[in-house]
């Protein structure tokens, strides 16, 4: 049984063999019948390396991916463009390989990219301080939810509005089964942000609202946080961050937290992870919040450093008293949508903005036109709109598959009280001559 | 190293130093408490009027490296709680027994075993090497 892969010596073999009294190594197998030791796998013949180079690229060409179909799903995960620059930062070992900065001394430069990304996110959402991410925007909301049963004491209840993504409401209700609280506000399907807003009493520790929401609709927030803090509960924006660049930010409406999926920030689709938890809130409550924070301060030299900070909070130092058992954070991902914002800048990212809004609604207005279909709704939208179809939307879908464009996200589970529909997104990444192909399917389909 | 013991006090084993002032006792956390903590960042304190028992954990105290709970030494009603701590609270470090207070407590006369300053001080030897 020898191998190049293992490092021991016949000398230390038979030594260890001495010491548990084994006479040979094959006996350590005994209670393996004889007949299943050696099975045959029936493999094909070892390939040298050009051959398998050509045999993996026949598989891989093979796979649809982001750059070669015409894709219009969102619902939570977005097909935006990814700058070379990114992948080319992530792959520098000196990040790709890192782990968790405990040692300021050794870890100034995660530390410094994570500070970054901190401050790149209180700058895009106007909140006071960021964390340095969670794992993705449903359990960023999931913690917001548990910071405001914290911070708000003795209230056990939480108001979602039916209009956040029906996947992010599903994570909340799993975080906070153990817990003695009761999520509420969107067991109605026709339920809004208003009738969310009524159910906040005395017993409401926060109100979660997204906007623009899962059907892209955007929501004129103004005013709803002070009426929330009026009634002593705290208020979330899930937000997306594309839509700051055009938008009111979270920041300007006073929300008290602010959470998104950061995934349209430099991320690929990666068939739905690692994502991106954005967290943000007000500065008076960071004792309460979970996640690590990076802080900067002066070293003994008095020289700029950067360092983890606040540790007590975290569950490795807290133990059971801590508010999550999170104390890690997405920090590949949060370096990607660094360097995604710092690429784009303020310019960059009101022209992303841009092209997703202005093209989503040429696409909306196209497919209005058609017969059998409809716009479901009517007010303001940003990227993403809802379709009533002639035909059940897993058909349609079908047909543009056969067409290699990757149709909307399917209603019928989520808002089965609207019939066939489903939930379309458009992007920088979708030309006009893409909505025109996918015009022209729907038109043929319909 | 030596810890400030005021001989007047009475201590938990808990760290928290207990003084009677009237009829009211003042509770803090000791110097020595301060020294192990390190730098108080924060502090989390009962509302005014909340009833203890004795034992009972009234409260959170983080520095930079820990966070601990703050036991009730005595049993009683909350008559005050130290509301410049808020924005000072490392008067704790610097005056553990004077402008470091916690609480203030209107006692119902239950209390933990308490010892005096002398017990404290070689419970405390004890403990730190």
């Amino acid at each position: 049984m020898n191998s190049h892969y293992i490092s021991i010596t016949e000398a230390e073999r038979a030594e260890m063999l001495a010491a548990i009294g084994v006479a040979d190594t094959a006996d350590l197998f005994v209670d393996i019948p004889a007949e299943k030791r050696f099975p045959t796998l029936d493999l094909p013949a070892p390939l040298s390396e050009p051959e398998l180079v050509r045999e993996l690229l026949a598989m891989s060409g093979q796979n649809a991916h982001a750059l070669n179909q015409s894709i219009f799903l969102g619902a939570g995960a977005y097909n935006h463009f990814v700058p070379a620059a990114v992948d080319q930062i992530l792959r520098r070992g000196e990040f790709f390989t890192a782990y968790t900065p405990y040692q300021p001394e050794i870890s100034q430069g995660t530390l410094q990219s994570i500070f970054e990304y901190q401050s790149l996110i209180c700058s895009l959402t106007g909140m006071e301080i960021a964390n340095a991410s969670h794992y993705d925007g449903a359990t960023a909301i999931a913690e917001a939810a548990i910071m405001a049963l914290n911070v708000v004491r003795g209230r056990r209840k939480i108001v979602v509005a039916r209009n956040v993504n029906p996947q992010y409401r599903a994570v909340l209700r799993t975080y906070l089964q153990a817990l003695d609280a009761t999520v509420t506000g969107d067991e109605s399907p026709d339920a809004g942000i208003d009738d969310a807003l009524a159910l906040v009493d005395d017993q409401t520790a926060l109100l979660i609202v997204q906007n623009p929401d899962f059907l892209g609709r955007l929501h004129d927030l103004r005013g709803l946080a002070a009426q929330v803090q009026a009634k002593g509960a705290l208020l979330c924006v899930h937000f997306d961050p594309i839509s700051l660049g055009l938008f009111q930010t979270p920041g300007e409406l006073g929300a008290d937290i602010a959470t998104a999926e950061g995934q349209p920030l430099g991320i690929g689709l990666n068939f739905g992870g690692p994502y991106l938890g954005i967290f943000t809130t007000k500065q008076k409550y960071v004792h309460k919040i979970a996640g690590r924070i990076v802080g900067i301060t002066k070293d003994v030299d008095g020289q700029l450093a950067y360092v983890l900070t606040l540790r007590a909070r975290e569950q490795d130092i807290r133990r059971e008293r801590a508010t999550s058992n999170i104390c890690t954070n997405q920090a590949l991902m949060a370096l990607a949508a660094t360097v995604y914002m710092s690429l784009m800048g303020k310019q960059g990212m009101r022209k992303v903005a841009e092209l997703c809004y202005h093209r989503a609604h040429y696409a909306a207005t196209e497919i209005a036109k058609l017969p059998g279909y409809r716009l479901l709704g009517d007010g303001p939208f940003f990227k993403e709109f809802a379709v009533g179809l002639p035909r059940p939307a897993a058909e349609v879908n079908a047909a543009l598959r056969a067409q290699g464009i990757v149709g909307g996200f399917d209603l019928s589970a989520d808002e089965p009280q609207f019939g066939n529909a489903m939930l379309l997104a458009v992007t920088e990444m979708n030309s006009r001559a893409d909505i025109d192909r996918l015009v022209g399917v729907l038109r043929d389909v319909g | 190293m030596s810890h400030n013991v005021p001989a007047e006090l009475r201590y938990s084993k808990s760290d928290e130093w207990v003084r009677t002032e009237g009829d009211e006792l003042v509770i803090g956390v000791s110097d020595f408490a301060q020294d192990q903590l390190g730098d108080i960042v924060y502090l989390e304190l009962p509302k005014v009027g909340q009833i203890l028992a004795p034992g009972d954990s009234f409260g959170v105290i983080e520095s930079v490296k820990a966070s601990s709970d703050l036991y009730a030494p005595v049993g009683g009603e909350v008559v005050a709680v130290n509301g410049d701590l808020e924005s000072s609270q490392e008067a704790i470090n610097q005056d553990p027994y004077g402008a470091g207070w916690l609480i203030r407590v209107r006692p119902s006369g239950a209390e933990e075993e308490l010892l005096d300053a002398e017990a404290y001080a070689v419970f405390c030897a004890d403990r730190a090497h």
